[in-house]
């Protein structure tokens, strides 16, 4: 619980509010400290650093290699974004890549084409999404537990269905999905998929009523449902798009790989949170923008490029994701602090006396 | 007349002018107070003195200011100019916790309780009973709150989370928790604005004592026959600015409300409407634990007050037909066909809405601008095509502001920026936009002062007139009386009387809403209807 309660504490206010000329300057300096300004400073400067590092690093065959490793997470976050913006989590989406690509292998396996195939497999996504889905909103269980639950259970399935095979003889036309370029182009099929998804998730996140509900959902449930909002049904609705997508991200997986195997995508929910959360997403909920998810999986996947041509091993590069991790739940909150005393400094204005932060009040 | 006027600059010892009152001097002396909101001047140059053994009542529009100066004598905010002088002596409030140890006690505009700790955990959670050892003693906690309780007479279980208790119930453990401490300064906003007549009745005898006690006590309230009742003086907050100070008994309530919005106002104009079809009908309704047996009808163009002391199950009854908790017996039809509303959306469909009375927790989504929040339950039908055009909506919202004279900086200010009456008339806002067929109204003015009542009696009027069946749930008794076509009181969960608009009086519904029989020219239970 947030310190909201504490006697003598002020309903929920706005410390600074609108902006004036007053305070022009101090605003202007906090508008820069947006976090979305902050990760495109990130990016440039990572790029700077990787060109520095070797002639490789702007080549196109670098290009191709640093979007497609990050492709599959990328587009994992999307909707990862959508469900941590209601206050929920959805840590199986690893487990619902790998069954995706380990039933889409049993059904090639047992001679059904992939065109039959790939369908299917997208409706195990959905299903499983929904599993969680009615799990979380029917039953009000909380999505971390719930989602860690089927985390082994969809992991648990794929091997069940594959056993320690590896189906790997795939037509070439669907391994082209994971190392190929759109033809006629050098825009990999990974990075295609992404862009497409990205504007989708773009427009209806920030352009659509569909998405007023999902931050009303996450900033106030109550008042969300009192609204005629079906709180339930958002929910739902979004764990089924994050089983769907991660099955997809399953089928491409696979298809970069050319092997379709039990263990594919094990340990990627871990980099599609910090992807999330380094995009400025509020892991409690309510706050996040595509855009700045956008951006740290740019930031991201330039990064681990930039580390790999410069020769440090696959283990470090998991610490500085751990790093990451810690270090983009941490800097939010500074910047949010550091724009508070910027704006506070411009109105030359002490600190704020008393607990002001909006958080839970008595509900029914 | 000469009493302390708010305007007389204190000398610099603090003291007042006029030598008699330089004996009991004032214990609270506010000089040239000054807050601004980004744009909003909040507070202008305010002086305010705050004499033991007097209440000091504290009126003006929303947004006038009233919290913003609470909220300083609080600890909360810090005045950006101007002094605070307690007993003479210069004072920086800058906690809250600073405003305890100088004795000053307040009960804030919106009820903010833990949910998960127990109802005499909320109440001392600041200064807690110690036992032996310095440790708290729970037992302690729990007689002296059971105690406090028991002296508003009100029948709360102290050892029950604070979670789903009513926005009454909420306000009244505001105020034990503000009557534990031993209070030098009794700081009170609103605290009557959910209550209804009985439960006021005891706030007020409390409050008289604590004044005879020598407490000082500054008293909010939008409802003014409060403040000639309990306020020995009262001074006027307009725009931010204080217009006048003066002794009660040299001021008329018109000369309050000309000083308020500047001009003068006429209350209640509620048209007879013509009296249509029956829209809503409840028969033997029931929720286990809440409420049974009730049967009711709304019609076109009728306007049904609810009325009952705090608990009576008003509320719960329109949670139920709002579809936000399912009946346990009984049946509801809306037009004559039989509905049961599994969710919020169901019932807005079929055109029913309903304005819920807690406006932080159901009402609004406060780190949503005012026009993100007027349209947040038609957005589908606003927008077929999905995509929102901010253009259409802030027209909309800017509609409603206008009519309902919402004081803000703009549709895009967020609402947890606004003053609390304010944010009510948002909250009516976004349920007039929704145009329904029938609309359950809970404590719609609550906190709305009474230039914008008078607007909104109009509005819930018009609304009738245009076709509507009302259901008005109000605490406030003279609102029901005025605006009701027939009252239905309620008493436990049990209707105990329906009268009928022409034989309504404040005694006939007192005196069955504390379910004792019904006096002669009162219709008996059970009513057949109409
Ligand atoms: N945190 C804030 N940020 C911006 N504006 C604010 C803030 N708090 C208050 N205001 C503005 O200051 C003015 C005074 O607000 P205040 O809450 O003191 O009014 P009030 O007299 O208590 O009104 P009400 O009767 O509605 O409770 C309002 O215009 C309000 O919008
Ligand atoms: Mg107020």
């Amino acid at each position: 619980m947030s310190a909201q309660g504490l006697p003598g504490a002020a309903p929920t206010i706005d410390q600074d509010g609108p902006a004036t000329s007053r305070i022009g300057v101090g605003r202007r300096l906090a508008g820069l400290m947006r976090w979305e300004v902050l990760l495109l400073g990130i990016l440039v400067a990572l790029i700077l650093v990787g060109t520095s590092l070797s002639k490789v690093f702007l080549s196109g065959a670098n290009f191709a290699n640093l979007t497609s490793a990050i492709g599959e997470v990328a587009i994992m976050a999307l909707p990862m974004t959508l469900i941590i913006i209601t206050g929920e989590i959805d840590l199986s989406v690893e487990s619902m890549a790998g069954l995706a690509g380990a039933v889409l292998g049993w059904l090639w396996a047992a001679g059904v084409p992939l065109q039959i195939g790939i369908p299917m497999v997208l409706c195990v996504g959905i299903m499983g999404g929904l599993l969680n889905g009615l799990l979380v909103s029917r039953a009000a269980l909380p999505s971390l537990v719930v989602t860690l639950g089927t985390l082994a259970l969809f992991r648990g399935l794929a091997n069940v269905v594959l056993g320690p095979r590896a189906i790997s003889d795939f037509p070439s036309w669907f391994t082209g999905f994971g190392f190929g370029n759109v033809p006629g182009t050098s825009i990999p099929w990974t990075l295609a998929v992404f862009a497409v998804l990205a504007i989708v998730f773009v427009a209806v996140t920030h352009r659509t009523w569909l998405g007023r509900w999902v931050f009303a959902t996450g900033k106030n449930k109550d008042a969300s449902r009192y609204s005629g909002i079906r709180v339930d049904r958002v929910k739902l609705v979004l764990f089924a798009i994050s089983g769907l997508i991660a099955a997809l991200a399953g089928v491409l997986l696979a298809a970069r790989f050319s092997s379709a195997r039990a263990d594919n995508g094990t340990g990627l929910t871990l980099t599609v949170v910090t992807i999330v959360v380094l995009g400025g997403v509020d892991i409690n909920g309510g706050k996040g923008t595509i855009i700045g998810v956008i951006l740290a999986a740019a930031v991201l996947a330039v990064l681990q490029s930039a580390l790999r041509l410069s020769g440090i091993s696959s283990e470090y590069q998991g610490v500085a994701v751990g790093l990451l991790l810690i270090v983009s739940v941490i800097a939010p909150q500074i910047a949010r602090q550091t724009r508070t005393l910027l704006v506070r400094a411009a109105m030359g204005r002490h600190s704020p006396a008393g607990p002001n932060a909006p958080g839970e009040v008595v509900g029914r | 007349m000469t009493h302390g006027l708010a305007g007389d600059p204190p000398d610099p010892a603090g003291r007042a002018p006029g030598a008699s009152v330089v004996a009991s001097g004032a214990t609270i002396a506010l000089t040239g107070i000054s807050k601004r909101f980004g744009a909003t001047q909040a507070l202008d140059d305010i002086s305010l003195e705050l004499r033991p053994g007097e209440v000091h009542g504290l009126v003006g529009e929303n947004g006038a200011g009233k919290s913003t100066l609470v909220k300083i004598l609080a600890g909360v905010y810090r005045p950006d100019s101007g002094s605070i002088l307690v007993d003479g002596a210069p004072r920086e409030i800058s906690d809250p916790g600073t405003a305890r140890s100088l004795g000053i006690s307040v009960v804030h505009q919106e009820p903010r309780l833990f949910p998960d700790l127990s109802v005499a955990e909320n109440v001392y959670l600041a200064d807690p009973p110690s036992g032996r050892l310095g440790s708290v003693s729970w037992r302690e906690m729990r007689r002296l709150s059971a105690a406090l309780f028991d002296e508003l007479d009100v029948r709360i279980d102290v050892t029950a989370p604070a979670r789903g208790l009513s926005m009454a119930d909420q306000q009244l453990v505001e105020i034990a928790k503000a009557l534990s401490i031993d209070a030098r300064v009794l700081v009170l906003d609103e605290p009557t604005a959910s209550l209804s007549a009985h439960e006021v009745d005891r706030l007020f005898s409390i409050v008289e004592r604590t004044r005879d006690r020598g407490v000082v006590v500054l008293f909010v309230s939008h409802r003014l026959d409060e403040i000639f009742r309990i306020c020995d003086v009262a001074t006027v907050f307009r725009d931010g600015r204080s217009i006048v100070t003066e002794r009660i008994s040299e001021l008329t309530t018109a000369d309050l409300v000309r000083h308020m919005v500047g001009r003068s106002v006429s209350l209640f104009p509620k048209a007879d409407a013509h009296i249509g079809e029956t829209l809503l009908e409840a028969r033997g309704l029931a929720r286990a634990g809440e409420f049974r047996d009730i049967s009711f009808e709304v019609h076109a163009g009728e306007i049904v007050g609810l009325a009952g002391l705090v608990g009576a199950g008003r509320t719960e009854i329109a949670r139920v037909l709002f579809g936000i908790t399912q009946r346990t017996a009984g049946e509801v039809l809306l037009k004559g066909e039989p509905v049961r509303f599994a969710s919020p959306s169901e019932a807005l469909r079929a055109g029913v809405a309903y304005v819920p009375e807690d406006r932080h927790q159901d009402g609004l989504v406060l780190d949503f601008s005012i026009a993100d929040n007027v349209t947040l339950p038609i957005l589908p039908r606003l927008f077929p095509r999905l995509f929102v055009r901010r253009s259409t909506e802030r027209a909309l919202a800017q509609r409603y502001v206008d009519q309902l004279r919402v004081r803000t900086t703009g549709v895009d200010q967020l609402a947890s920026a606004l003053s609390g009456g304010n944010q009510q008339k948002v909250v009516l806002a976004k349920w007039l936009a929704t145009e329904p067929l029938v609309l359950l109204l809970d404590e719609p003015t609550r906190g709305v002062d009474i230039g914008a009542k008078v607007e909104v009696h109009r509005i819930i009027s018009d609304l009738a007139s245009s076709g509507l069946g009302i259901v008005l749930i109000s605490s406030d008794l003279p609102e029901a009386l005025a605006m009701s076509d027939r009252i239905i009181v309620l008493h436990e969960g049990r209707i105990t009387a329906e009268i009928p608009r022409d034989r309504a009086t404040e005694e006939a519904v007192m005196f069955a809403a504390t379910g004792q029989n019904p006096e002669d020219g009162v219709a008996e239970v059970p009513p057949d209807g109409r």
